[in-house]
């Protein structure tokens, strides 16, 4: 493999080697967080940053790090760190912490932070790393934000809590019918995520046919 | 009848891989076989049976509010370490399956050959994690995080037994070229996540 490049490393997380998509990794929070556009933002950026800066102290200190106990190393930097943002949530944006109840911590248990410092910044420099991790961050962010744009506008036509699509209501003795958007409640409910990251995969792979996996078992 | 609720809550209205998709990417990835997601399964209950309860104590006994008050002299009664939670129950859950490794190996070596590749995926599950997040949050005591422990072990298992039933029978389908493998496997999870919300019309006696 060629040496890797900082260009390289943070764009082709995005689109040519997308962590949700390709590489299976972090879905588990990537569903549960999505009904609203302005959680999944938040956790974006939460898990962007949590990426960038485990990866980078993990990459600083790789070389005094034990293989035995590597992974616990890992793991305590990394719930370090969402304890962190975890704390600075609950101080300045109360309501969406608590909208996003244990989604938070389950940051730690996110495959891409744990799979990011693991498969690369332990070989590589802190720069590089920071960047790798940064980059897997915007590719999960990608398809987070896209998840939550569809679900909150279809689901209760809004866009960060702003009416979008006028929603309809029946007339009243006082006021005349208005709107005439009728939210569809299945995008609020979890299958919904499912269906969509399916359909995005499916879109992905229909656009990049080398990623088509062609093993019907997985 | 409290304790059944709670065990039925977890496993069927509040499960924890179709009502709130953790433990994801473990469910996608060991889904193929049935033989091996039952061993998965079986894993996943024991741990949460045992993590549940274990971080349970540690935050009613030494990091709530107060809580090292009892312990340590009345000094320390306004001392409240809960921003400390994530890192101990991670810490927890990482030793526990340590120790299970380590016994089923020198106890149970038949049953370590058939879970042992599975023990330390369980480390960084997020459904375990999950499961003593849900506990702090519902404020659960000790024997009833006992309770929820075993339960959303068993509805997770549940899952993953019937998402690997259901993937053995569709590798003989026709599935279209973009969509084999993970994308079908997304929306097969979705219709049982959808087929799961049917249980969330149970009411539950108190």
């Amino acid at each position: 493999m060629a040496k890797p490049t900082p260009k390289d490393v943070l764009f082709n997380p995005i689109f040519n080697n997308n962590p949700i998509a390709l590489q299976v990794l972090g879905i588990c929070s990537a569903l549960a967080v999505t009904t609203k556009l302005e959680t999944s933002v938040t956790m974006a950026i939460a898990v962007t940053l949590v990426t960038g800066l485990a990866s980078a102290s993990v990459s600083a200190i790789r070389k005094f790090i034990p293989g035995s106990i590597r992974i616990i190393v890992q793991m305590t930097i990394i719930a370090s760190l969402v304890i962190i943002v975890d704390q600075v949530l609950k101080a300045f944006a109360f309501e969406i912490s608590k909208t996003m109840s244990v989604f938070v911590g389950l940051i730690i248990t996110n495959c891409i932070v744990m799979g990011r410092a693991e498969g690369f910044a332990m070989k590589e420099t802190p720069w590089l790393s920071f960047l790798d991790g940064i980059g897997n961050g915007l590719g999960y962010s990608v398809i987070l934000i896209v998840v939550g744009v569809i679900r909150e506008l279809f689901g209760s036509g809004k866009l960060w809590g702003i009416e979008v699509l006028p929603v309809y209501q029946a007339a009243t003795e006082t006021d005349p019918a208005s709107g005439w958007y009728t939210p569809n409640g299945l995008m609020l409910l979890s299958p919904s995520a499912f269906f969509l990251i399916g359909i995005f995969i499916w879109v992905l792979r229909a656009f990049k046919p080398g990623q088509t996996n062609n093993d019907p078992t997985l | 009848m409290h304790y059944v609720n709670i065990i039925l809550n977890a496993v069927f209205i509040q499960n924890l891989a179709l009502a709130f998709f953790l433990g994801m990417c473990t469910f996608l990835a060991v889904s193929k076989n049935v033989k091996n997601a039952f061993g998965l399964g079986i894993a996943v209950i024991v741990i949460l049976g045992i993590t549940v309860p274990v971080n349970n104590l540690i935050y009613t006994e030494l990091l709530k509010k107060g809580a090292l008050g009892k312990w340590l002299g009345s000094s320390l009664s306004d001392v409240n370490l809960e921003f400390l939670g994530l890192i101990c129950y991670i810490g927890t859950i990482a030793a526990m399956v340590q120790i299970l490794e380590m016994t089923l190996d020198r106890f149970f070596p038949a049953l370590y050959n058939t879970l042992g590749i599975f023990l330390p995926l369980i480390t960084v599950n997020c459904a375990i994690l999950g499961g003593s997040l849900f506990m702090v949050e519902r404020n659960y005591n000790f024997s009833e995080s006992l309770a929820y422990g075993f339960g959303a072990g068993l509805g997770w298992a549940l899952a993953i037994v019937a998402l690997a039933g259901i993937r053995e029978k569709l590798k003989y389908s026709d599935v279209p070229h973009g969509l084999r493998g993970l994308g079908i496997t997304f929306i097969t999870v979705g219709l049982m996540a959808m087929a799961f919300m049917a249980f969330g019309g149970i009411d539950l006696p108190e």
